[in-house]
């Protein structure tokens, strides 16, 4: 077996998912399969996007996450906050309200997460001015994207731009700062309020990194429900003040599309969702575009907005979080942070630390094996089957296209008779007996699929 | 193994089908990318002449372990003078081809750079044959 690439955040739950097949169907790295009525995960194909998540209709994959009591295990506690947490809720609740919640769940020190991004413009315009840099320059922000190109595009992994993410230079900052009023780098924990699983999966194995200075995850959803839960028992919200924010107006934007974009100098363009990404790369790769100096790729629709543990609508968090910015005072700080020095007074120690230094490593999915000759025969057999499948990616196999059938076969993951065409095909000439034929399938769907079931979505008794 | 990709004229849309295809081919083989981009390169610029300046035409690739070999065949004006269209920069391509980004008159000299053999032959007035072989061994150009 291959050894796994990443570290996964999602995980399905045999015993609730169903082996709809829906999952298989949206994974744009066809990372998945059935078998006895499952959806399986092929580990090293997955960049943790989240989109089988979105589509799971019975919440069989989950996200992990740290334990929450963890946060206890250290003396200074940090939470870091994106800006689309506070995007979620009504305009009347306040940056400062929503750290008053955090601060009453054990959290010491809340900071936004988008004051890193004040450290990155810099850090990309000089990798802007190195002119041997191949363009266009891509964003290495989303962590689904940058193991997407790892995956399925490697040649451009030298378009990658190398450096982190605001999240880690937010964290660097807040350990810096604990530590010069006297914390030990041990007592610090700092943990990411995450909008999606291909952040903790990065946190957790960082491309191109060592080590990291975030201490664990705490996903979005669960922060939400606490906050949402302190608000409505509170009742009626006592007035605040709003402009809580010290981050710039346009750095609080940062994880929305266009949002990065829109900070680098020259002909820079937003794209996000995965199939535009996908496609965008595709082309890219092909050579078919030039002119472009910076290119934004987000695997969400409207950024981290749409980000998987998100609760709310993303186009709504977007527009509040637009309108929050345009509202904001800059350099309107809250009262207790007051005394605290900017991230800006520690730019050059930041500066020293922004670029990702080792290696990222292509782990190319479409390779068959790694002896040409090997490969060359695992692509003309597989060729050869093509022939025989269809073509109508119908997913009865359990693989989301004829190709994957293919190469699964030509891999010895899969056999030519869990098609159901051959199958057919194999009855009518009486090459195959039912039973076996049946078998096969039962083999792929599981038994349940066979057996009536009222209760299922749709069904005279639904229940979940 | 043999693949054949036809090309039609003016068809700027569905330019690039062969790359993509040959692409993938490529990555399934283990071949580095750095000689996948340059084979992308060649096939995408021939497809494109193709497309801007011919009737029509077709692609056949023969692929091995060590070498791809790609014959684009056209139905086209033919080049009068090849040593000239072989200049960056030369280009006979119409405003209106430029204008949607192809035309840059970079096409033959980047075919020619990226390949490790280039062949050329063309009869105005009925059309023009390139042949690209590239080794899949050796990233070098």
């Amino acid at each position: 077996m291959e050894k796994a690439f990443f570290h996964h955040a999602l995980t399905i739950r045999e015993d609730i998912c169903t082996g709809c097949s829906l999952c298989m169907r949206v994974c744009p790295t066809e990372a998945l399969r059935i078998r006895e009525g499952k959806a399986r995960l092929i580990e090293d194909r997955c960049v943790d996007c989240g989109e089988c998540f979105r589509a799971c209709p019975v919440h069989a994959i989950i996200i992990e996450q740290d334990d929450f009591s963890r946060i206890f295990d250290y003396k200074h506690r940090v939470a870091l906050v994106p800006a689309v947490l506070h995007g979620q809720f009504r305009h009347e609740v306040s940056m400062s309200e929503i750290s008053a919640v955090l601060k009453s769940l054990g959290f010491t020190w809340v900071y936004e997460v988008e004051h890193g991004a004040e450290i990155l413009k810099p850090a990309i315009d000089e990798l802007m001015n190195v002119r041997t840099l191949p363009r266009p320059l891509i964003s290495s922000y989303c962590p689904a994207v940058v193991r997407l190109i790892q995956v399925r595009f490697p040649a451009l992994i030298r378009n990658l731009a190398t450096v982190k993410a605001p999240l880690e230079m937010a964290a660097f900052y807040c350990r810096r700062v604990l530590r010069d009023r006297g914390a030990h780098n041990a007592e610090i924990g700092v943990f990411y309020v995450t909008p999606c699983a291909a952040k903790i999966a990065a946190v957790k194995s960082p491309v191109g990194e060592e080590s990291t200075p975030i201490s664990g995850v705490i996903n979005m959803d669960f922060i939400y429900n606490k906050i949402n839960r302190t608000l409505r028992n509170k009742g009626e919200l006592p007035h605040s003040d709003d402009h809580a924010y010290s981050v710039d107006p346009d750095t609080l934007v940062w994880s929305l599309t266009n949002g990065e974009a829109s900070c680098v100098n020259g002909r820079t363009l937003a794209i996000d969702g995965m199939s535009n990404v996908t496609e965008f790369l595709e082309q890219l790769e092909n050579d078919e575009i030039s002119g472009v100096d910076y290119l934004e790729l987000r695997a969400c629709d409207e950024g981290c907005a749409g980000g998987v543990l998100l609760s709310s609508n993303r186009f709504l968090v977007a527009e509040r979080l637009r309108n929050k910015a345009r509202n904001l005072q800059p350099g309107n700080r809250p009262a207790e942070d007051r005394e605290i020095p900017d991230i800006e007074a520690y730019t050059a120690y930041l500066m020293n630390k922004v670029r990702i230094t080792d290696e990222i490593k292509p782990r190319s999915m479409y390779r068959l094996s790694g002896d040409r000759d090997e490969a060359m025969r695992m692509m003309k057999r597989s060729r050869r089957l093509m022939c025989w499948l269809p073509g109508t990616d119908c997913g009865l196999c359990g693989a989301p296209s004829c190709q994957a059938l293919a190469e699964d076969i030509v891999r010895h993951r899969g056999d030519i008779s869990q098609c159901v065409f051959i199958r057919e095909s194999n009855l009518e000439k009486e090459l195959m007996d039912p039973e076996r034929a049946a078998g096969i399938m039962r083999r792929i769907w599981g038994d349940n699929n066979f057996e009536k079931n009222c209760n299922k979505k749709g069904a005279e008794n639904e229940s979940n | 193994m043999s693949f054949e990709y036809r090309v039609t004229g003016g068809d700027f849309t569905h330019a690039g089908y062969a790359s993509s295809q040959v692409k993938k081919m490529l990555k399934q083989l283990g071949v580095d990318s750095i000689v996948i981009k340059r084979v992308v390169v060649c096939l995408y610029e021939a497809e494109v002449n193709i497309v801007a300046h011919a009737w029509d035409g077709i692609i056949n690739v023969e692929l091995d372990t060590d070498t791809i070999f790609m014959k684009l065949t056209d139905n086209g004006p033919g080049i009068a003078d090849i040593e000239q269209a072989m200049q960056k920069g030369f280009s006979t391509a119409s405003p209106e081809v430029r204008e949607m980004g192809f035309g840059a008159g970079m096409g033959l000299p980047n075919i020619s750079a990226n390949a490790d053999r280039f062949l050329i032959s063309s009869e105005p007035g009925v059309g023009t044959t390139l042949q690209i072989t590239i080794n899949l061994n050796s990233p070098a150009v």
